[in-house]
């Protein structure tokens, strides 16, 4: 085991997977010489080379475009997009070819691409560099998304989606790039649980707590926080967003009852929406109290000194943990909908 | 006189500032820049080009004709482009790889298309019939210029793994202004990629004119990216395969890509859903069959007395044997189980697919059982 950032980790596993298979290769903007704006291809391109750590034109449909025509040739392009807010100009690209060449050739053309997110906020950022756009494609069929929460996960997933002969979009919470935690870099990636498989990051009894990405660890620490109150919650961390584990997700719930989702995306037909429609189809007569949802608003991202009031924290997600328990809360006696 | 585009040329719709080797009547005029490329094509190799153009005119019509019967649902004709698809398509070695458009008939055509490749995708059986890799050619692409960025990204590939193959990117006017189109020409010029640029100027996007695409040849574009250009004549099939041989050469021999425009027209509707009367005159239309490109190279065999009725009449025998069979994979073409809409969403197994399968078989099981109680007389559940 050695301690790593995530940044780090995303590193060794970028480096691990090109070293492991020449058809790897990594395209993006400044991720040459720089190392990528948050240097997590630092000193790739003085290893493989210029022609396998590629630095493109600014032009992101550009890159997923090559990247399509590069796995047509037989190539596992790794993309990265340099932040969250900078991938629509390649959205045509992965919603209509990327996502669906395997389905429109009957299985002959296969898009092992990986597309690296820098993703969400929290960082004081910029307009434009702390979007949460995965429900997008989770929308999207064909693709597989993914959200890493620690530096395990980051470098061992990233392997996985290296290794899928499916597209996955990859994202990494950027405020976390600088948390460290430990790796094992030696993990056998066979043995390792698949990236399809949501991980129980706390266990509890009385809440499920579903959540991704940077918002596992504000979820643990409200389920801390809960247990001084008496309340056991259950923190799922999901890992894989599309497909959703639903078996690790319903048990949770058959035991609790109660359920809370939580990300920093939007509400408005976002993940929350349709891990909620699930687990009320599947465990509706489980279930002791309305899910609640604990997101972003639905607004654009705000300037950074006012994001602290858009992302979801410890004390709104223990407000809805409130709610499901039937404890006074902040909607007591305001708001019947 | 050089076919590079420089800053004088004329208009976009222009249709005489081009390269040629046969005048609309047929006649063969020299071309310093072209003549090189086509030394060896003698009589023999005309009649084979002549023969290509017939056969996808041939199935262009039965195309439009199985749409109007209703066994098909839509076709994009090709009338009056069969130089360009044909001339650019032969010039390209078997393990290139074309990246074509929807309107790209006469290149599947030329690549090896089994006859129910021209149809069974209109018919909206598949949405791809043909393996990609067996006939070095894409799916052919519906979003207007993705495929440029494929080409150049397959073009890559091909410089990775130091082979002396070219991509061939296909689409049309109308793609010209896409971003995608352009930002395929950045990253082949950056990364000097081996590939071929064909832009198909058709003179109509839909309704739209060229020249709402563009103020300047669609040629004189790619010298701005640093690609060289030739604009050709697209309905002489003679200079179209010229210009391609030059073009494939070119990137082949590891200078990077190039750029051809060929300047033709779509005779026909944009699809067998559009009304071109509503937007272009009869005049313009009829002022381009007169450049009819296969009568023109069937005049210049005929003036070299290299072609008679008799070598019309088998050609046009085999134009109605592969008409034939296009009919028929139309028409004998079964539509696949329901449950297969659920396959190859994704290359590896996944639990909200396998979820979906699950429950669509149960449900589809649940009709058989029905239709089994219908037949029996018996109730149903």
């Amino acid at each position: 085991m050695t301690q790593l950032t995530m940044a780090k980790a995303v590193n060794e596993g970028l480096r691990r997977a090109m070293a492991d298979d020449p058809k790897v290769l990594v395209m993006g903007e400044d991720i040459g010489k720089l190392g990528g704006v948050f240097r997590i291809t630092d000193g790739l391109q003085d290893e493989f080379g210029a022609e396998r750590v590629v630095d493109t034109p600014l032009a992101e449909a550009g890159i997923m475009g090559t990247a399509v025509g590069l796995a047509f040739r037989g190539y596992r392009p790794v993309v990265e997009i340099q932040f969250d807010g900078f991938v629509y100009p390649a959205f045509d690209q992965i919603v209509c070819q990327v996502a669906k060449l395997h389905y429109r050739t009957r299985g002959n053309v296969t898009m092992p691409l990986t597309i690296r997110i820098p993703w969400a906020g929290g960082v004081g950022a910029a307009e434009h560099h702390s979007e949460s756009p995965e429900a997008y494609f989770v929308h999207t069929s064909g693709l597989r998304v993914v959200a890493v929460s620690n530096p395990q996960d980051a470098y061992v997933m990233l392997r996985q989606a290296i290794a899928s002969n499916d597209p996955v979009v990859y994202f990494e919470p950027k405020r976390l790039y600088h948390a460290k935690g430990e790796v094992d870099l030696g993990v056998d990636l066979a043995d390792a649980p698949p990236m399809g498989l949501a991980r129980v990051a706390r266990e509890g009894s009385d809440v499920t707590l579903l959540t991704y990405g940077s918002q596992v660890g504000i979820a643990l620490d409200a389920a801390t926080a809960a247990e001084d109150d008496g309340v056991s919650i259950e923190v799922i961390d999901l890992r894989s967003i599309s497909p959703v584990d639903y078996r690790t997700v319903t048990a949770s719930v058959r035991k609790t009852g109660r359920v809370v989702v939580t990300h920093e995306a939007a509400r408005e037909a976002g993940v929350g929406a349709e891990l909620i429609a699930s687990v009320t189809e599947r465990c509706f007569h489980y279930l002791e109290a309305p899910p609640q949802r604990v997101t972003g608003h639905d607004i654009p991202y705000p300037p950074a000194k006012l994001e602290k009031h858009h992302l979801p924290d410890l004390d709104r997600i223990l407000d809805a943990v409130d709610r499901v328990l039937d404890r006074p809360n902040s909607l007591t006696g305001v708001f019947e909908p | 006189m050089t076919h590079t585009l420089t800053p004088t040329a004329d208009l976009a719709s222009d249709i005489e500032d081009v390269a040629r080797l046969l005048t609309p009547d047929g006649e063969r005029i020299a071309d310093p820049e072209l003549d090189r490329w086509v030394q060896d094509v003698d009589a023999s190799a005309l009649r084979g080009l002549y023969r290509d153009m017939v056969l996808v005119r041939r199935v262009d019509t039965e195309g439009v004709a199985l749409q109007r019967q209703g066994q098909l649902a839509l076709w994009p004709p090709c009338q009056g482009q069969e130089a360009t698809q044909v001339g650019t398509a032969r010039a390209m070695r078997a393990d290139d790889f074309a990246f074509p458009s929807y309107r790209e008939t006469g290149v599947v055509h030329v690549r090896g298309a089994k006859p129910a490749d021209f149809v069974l995708a209109w018919r909206g059986e598949e949405h791809s019939t043909y393996n990609p890799y067996d006939l070095h050619t894409a799916t052919q692409q519906i979003i207007i210029g993705a495929q440029a960025l494929h080409a150049v990204g397959y073009a890559m590939g091909i410089q990775r793994d130091r082979s002396d193959q070219v991509s061939v990117a296909y689409f049309g006017d109308g793609a010209s202004s896409q971003g995608d189109v352009n930002e395929a020409m950045v990253f082949a010029a950056s990364y000097r990629a081996p590939v071929v640029f064909v832009c198909t100027n058709n003179h109509w996007a839909i309704s739209e004119p060229v020249t709402v695409q563009a103020k300047f040849p669609i040629a004189g574009r790619a010298p701005g990216f640093g690609i060289p250009s030739m604009r050709v004549d697209g309905n002489d099939v003679l200079a179209c395969l010229a210009a391609t041989r030059w073009a494939l050469d070119h990137a082949r021999t590891g200078n990077g890509p190039a750029f051809i425009e060929a300047v033709t027209y779509r005779m026909g509707p944009h699809t067998t859903s559009d009304d071109p009367t509503r937007y272009r005159d009869k005049d313009e239309v009829e002022s381009w069959r007169r450049r009819d490109p296969i009568a023109r190279i069937e005049a210049l065999l005929r003036g070299e007395d290299e072609f008679d009725d008799a070598f019309a009449a088998t050609v046009a025998e085999d134009a109605d044997a592969l008409a034939r069979d296009v009919r028929e994979a139309a028409m004998t073409a079964t539509t696949r189980e329901p449950i297969t809409v659920l396959d190859h969403v994704y290359a590896e197994p996944h639990s909200g697919i396998d979820e979906q399968r699950a429950w669509f078989g149960a449900y589809l099981e649940g009709f058989a059982a029905d239709e089994v109680h219908a037949e029996t007389g018996e109730a149903a559940r």
